[in-house]
């Protein structure tokens, strides 16, 4: 009888094995030989005809790379990676630029639809009728864009929205100019890396003054064995500009890690917004934390403009391990920057995930939302950095972080950094801790929730102020991946 | 249509009840009246199927089916209803999202699909209104920042629209002025029909003269050591439980 117990008794015998896109896809792909040197990058660049200046920036990253050390920092626990032994490009055959979806290899289309990313126009168009709104998707599949929709739509605003593997050909000015400008090469182990080797990833141009008509989003599916994904995503709001873009993740459940080390800039000029959301739901591993994907990400937006907004909004819900703090440098006067996270971990899975918020200009401010969910064994830390320079004058921070743990075999970790040069800021943090009490469950259940839907329910309470945040399209599915992510917590 | 047999119940080393029997008829409104301490609580929650709680002997039946091995969930889909003495706050889930997970629930276990949004609004607004629940209260998070009064009326309202068989009203009047007693008590009254049976569990008497009940019982110790009609009610207001207490111990 006994609820509560019962609770935890499921939660030892926990089964994360429901992950309903674990399967793979039967594409023959192309890869790279393992390991990685100079010869590797070559090949990447070789593939991507890239111009020199390309190929000799990838060297230069790996060579930083080479002398570098895995940081160690991170409250998560994971067996050395061999990097060595891993592919570092992978790609479906018959790519070479897919002029229309006509010419995609219709195994991938099949992926997609399975995952439920609607690629072909017509069907998304046959859903405007239906009142839904326009998303634009560009498909990554392991290391090259497979397809991007509404392209010629969005050229008709002056929005450039293409792989960045086409970018670099098509608008090599606007490439060079911002490429490395807010994640430098050398900026961490993991980004040099990407710098190194990355394949490929969005690129998004929304030039003076436009106000992007549709959201934007981008599609990432690991499919290859023993294949790391190195997406770079480059997204530029010129003076006025606003552009909202979504990113989903998922992978194929497979024994072995697999690895995922992507770099996202983000730059905003002067009066520009980004609002970039992400729903993470790569494969968590298995309930003894066997396969599953490493997540070592580094993501940044630059304020560069004054009054200028970036916010970041996350869901994330999968992967074995997750190493990420999307971050603003309020560099501009006036500028925004908003972080607001929701991190759930079940099973033996590890999160260590927070935000940077980086005050330089005058005026600036930035809000933090941060709520994360332990049930299982899993472990799940927020780390976070609020700094504000010498010439910050009037900076205004606030964040609130609150934990919530299911069962008593996880924990929730919250490591708040403070650093204050300028006397006029203000710096509020907030922090709380709490179970879903026993209370709260045995009063939904005698309403007739069954013990599962009661704690999802309880838990989207918990949430509701950062799912506002999000796309209304992104919101319901959220609601309902959060009931699937906690399945495994109560059986 | 409910039955309880010489139910024995513990708490850790603690025996609460010790052997108590009640038998509630269709249409019936029971009182169970004691002093402090007496199981009352106990009694409702061993009813609703609160962990903590361990039976140690006898059996509750709800229309024939011993229910003392199912959850709470499987408890309130078989029509069983406890409107609690302090109803729980659970932040950001709005009221209305609330009630429709619950009655969504009922309607699954039935076999019956969900409402529609229209009509399950229609539905919630008509039992709002008896119980002078505004459309404000409905969107807020349940039960926070209720007063003690929009409570018990949020407890009766869900009562109302889950539609049970059997009602255990745990010390609904307490924080109640008179005029919230008014409007709950016209609530549940409402709700008396020849198949719904009640069983109103206070200390006082004041819930009884706006809920009448049938029979009324007094819980002394674990066990009903007396039953009545009416007039056993007034008869404790006058004279308290002294002697129950008393007795119990002798």
């Amino acid at each position: 009888m006994a609820a509560v117990k019962e609770t935890v008794d499921q939660v030892l015998s926990i089964d994360v094995d429901k992950y309903k896109y674990g399967f793979v896809s039967d594409i023959e792909s192309e890869l790279a030989p393992k390991g990685l040197n100079e010869d590797i990058v070559r090949y990447i660049s070789a593939k991507k005809d890239e111009p020199e200046w390309l190929t000799e920036w990838r060297l230069e990253a790996l060579r930083r790379w080479q002398t570098m050390e895995e940081p160690t920092w991170a409250r998560v626990d994971y067996p050395p990676i061999d990097f060595q032994d891993l592919h570092y490009y992978a790609a479906p055959k018959k790519t070479a630029g897919p002029k229309s979806l006509d010419e995609v290899d219709p195994g991938l289309l099949a992926t997609y639809e399975k995952l439920g990313i609607p690629l072909k126009e017509q069907e998304i168009l046959a859903g405007v009728e239906k009142g839904d709104r326009l998303v634009a998707v560009d498909a990554v599949f392991d290391s090259v864009s497979v397809v991007t929709t509404f392209k010629a739509e969005l050229a008709k605003h002056g929005v450039i929205f293409c792989p960045i593997s086409e970018a670099v050909k098509t608008h090599p000015e606007l490439v060079k100019k911002y490429l490395g400008s807010v994640v430098p090469v050398s900026d961490n182990f993991y980004a040099t890396l990407n710098s190194a080797v990355f394949s490929d990833g969005s690129f998004v141009y929304v030039p003076k003054g436009v106000r992007c008509p549709m959201e934007l989003s981008t599609y990432f599916r690991i499919n290859e064995k023993k294949t790391g994904q190195f997406e770079r995503t480059l997204i530029i709001a010129d003076e006025g500009a606003y552009v909202s873009y979504l990113e989903g993740c998922t992978a194929p459940s497979r024994d072995e890690n697999q690895l995922h080390a992507a770099v996202v800039e983000l730059i905003a000029l002067d009066d520009a917004e980004i609002k970039y959301s992400t729903v993470q739901n790569w494969y968590p591993g298995d309930s003894e934390g066997k396969g599953g994907v490493f997540n070592f990400v580094t993501k940044r937006g630059d304020c560069r403009g004054k009054n200028s907004k970036i916010s970041w909004t996350q869901v994330e819900t999968g992967s074995a391990i997750t190493w990420k703090y999307p971050s603003c440098i309020l560099r501009g006067d006036n500028s925004r920057g908003e972080f607001y996270s929701i991190a759930i971990s079940n099973g033996r899975q590890q999160v260590d995930s927070g935000t940077k918020m980086v005050h330089l200009g005058k005026n600036t401010s930035s809000k933090i939302i941060s709520k994360g969910i332990s049930a299982g064994r899993s472990n799940n830390t927020y780390r976070g950095l609020v700094s504000v320079g010498r010439k910050a004058s009037g900076a205004r921070n606030f964040t609130n972080c609150d934990s919530l743990l299911i069962g008593n075999k996880c924990g929730a970790h919250t490591v708040p950094y403070i650093e204050s040069k300028n006397a006029s800021a203000i710096v509020e943090h907030e922090a709380t801790t709490s179970k879903i009490s026993d209370d709260q469950l045995f009063y939904c259940l005698q309403r007739g929730l069954p013990q599962e839907e009661a704690i999802a329910l309880i838990v989207n309470g918990f949430v509701k102020d950062v799912l506002q945040q999000l796309p209304m399209e992104f919101m319901v599915e959220t609601q309902k991946l959060i009931g699937i992510s906690l399945e495994g917590s109560v059986g | 249509m409910l039955e309880i047999k010489n139910l024995h119940a513990r708490i850790g080393d603690r025996e609460i009840l010790k052997g108590l029997t009640l038998t509630v008829k269709p249409g019936e409104v029971h009182a169970i009246m004691g002093p402090n301490g007496a199981g009352k609580s106990t009694l409702s929650y061993i009813l609703a199927g609160k962990e903590d709680y361990e039976v140690t002997e006898g059996e509750v039946l709800l229309n024939g089916a011993s229910i003392l091995d199912l959850e709470p969930n499987e408890r309130s889909v078989a029509g069983l209803f406890l409107a609690f003495q302090y109803p729980i706050e659970i932040p950001g889930v709005a009221t209305m999202t609330f009630l429709k997970a619950a009655l969504n629930s009922h309607r699954k276990a039935k076999g019956e699909g969900e409402l529609t949004t229209p009509e399950f609004m229609k539905l919630v607004k008509g039992v709002a209104e008896k119980l002078n629940i505004t459309s404000d209260m409905l969107k807020r998070p349940v039960n926070v920042g209720f007063s003690g009064g929009e409570k018990k009326r949020a407890e009766i309202m869900q009562m109302a629209l889950l539609q049970p068989s059997i009602c255990i009203l745990d010390e609904t009047d307490s924080g109640l002025d008179i005029d919230a007693l008014k409007v709950v008590s016209e609530g549940v009254n409402a709700l008396r029909s020849p198949d719904r049976a009640f069983v109103v569990i206070t200390h006082y008497q004041r819930l009884l003269d706006h809920i009448v009940p049938d029979i009324v019982h007094v819980l002394s110790d674990g066990r009903i050591v007396r039953t009545g009609g009416p007039e056993l009610a007034l008869d404790l207001e006058k004279n308290g439980y002294a002697a129950y207490v008393a007795n119990a111990a002798a």
